[in-house]
């Protein structure tokens, strides 16, 4: 089973972990003022690279702790992980 | 009367002596405690008697007013207090009293968890049939707390010495786990 590095935790299998979805999605600022379109593109629509994707874990059967990791969507492979709140590292594919 | 979440199993675990000493040591003293404050941690520490772990997946141990106290980690700025049975609400009195007005949390959760001393030269490798964490003492040295899954159950395992694992495990799956840990040890019992 692929092991995922948890920021705090090292190395445990993936089956510990939950999947967020895409990460820096930031809340729109001023809610109330979004059309439904607009709200429609915040909540459902997502970017669907080919390629190096930033996203959010949650390493639920350790720490509970949510973070951020660029996972490769092609071969699985998670390329970096980091806190939620630092910016994502850059990375080579 | 108060029966322990594993009560009926205590003889079936004792059964298992010969691959492994598995006992179940029932309504230990646990506190959830969410702090992040160094100076609230310190504090709480000489409260206790027990500095707080500072490195991640760890526990440290000592003794104080409360007795043998233990404190372990479980993620970023959330500890779990563990000591002898009937002492969390004092625990949780003087912890409150030494977190002070730092935002935080003391929270008696002694009821969730059930505690399973485990010991014998076999325990890492009966482990390992549902274990994924590598117990190896050189990548889990004693004083290491990880909280991970056991076949599919959540728990918390120390490492408390050599061949010798401390796990606290939900008292609604304790059962399921002595189960589990009766079937892992049945190929051992049947050369032992």
């Amino acid at each position: 089973m692929q092991l995922i590095p948890c920021p705090w935790c090292g190395p445990r299998e993936e089956a510990e972990f939950h999947y967020g979805g895409q990460a820096h999605v930031a809340y729109p600022g001023d809610p109330s003022a979004l059309t439904d379109e607009e709200w429609a593109r915040y909540v459902f629509f997502r970017e669907n690279p080919s390629g190096p994707f930033a996203e959010r874990w949650s390493h639920n059967a350790g720490c509970r702790r949510w973070f951020n990791a660029v996972r490769d969507t092609r071969t699985h492979d998670l390329l970096a992980v980091y806190r939620v709140g630092e910016p994502m590292p850059e990375v080579t594919a | 009367m108060t029966v322990s979440p594993l009560a009926a199993w205590h003889d079936r675990l004792a059964a298992l002596a010969t691959v492994l000493d598995v006992a179940e040591v029932p309504f230990r003293s646990q506190l959830t405690v969410r702090v992040s404050d160094p100076d609230a941690i310190a504090a709480m520490g000489s409260a206790l008697g027990v500095p707080f772990p500072s490195a991640a997946c760890t526990f440290a141990s000592g003794t104080g007013r409360f007795g043998d106290v233990e404190v372990l980690w479980l993620g970023p700025g959330e500890f779990l207090v563990t000591a002898s049975p009937g002492l969390q609400v004092t625990i949780e009195e003087v912890s409150r009293g030494a977190l002070g007005t730092v935002g935080g949390s003391v929270v008696d959760t002694s009821a969730q968890r059930t505690t399973l001393v485990l010991q014998g030269p076999l325990a890492r490798q009966v482990l390992a049939h549902g274990c994924s964490v590598d117990l190896h003492p050189a990548s889990a040295p004693v004083g290491t707390c990880v909280q991970t899954l056991l076949a599919r159950t959540g728990i918390v395992l120390q490492v408390t010495g050599e061949d010798r694992y401390t796990i606290l495990v939900r008292s609604s799956f304790a059962e399921y786990f002595a189960a589990w840990l009766s079937d892992a040890c049945a190929e051992y019992l049947a050369v032992a």
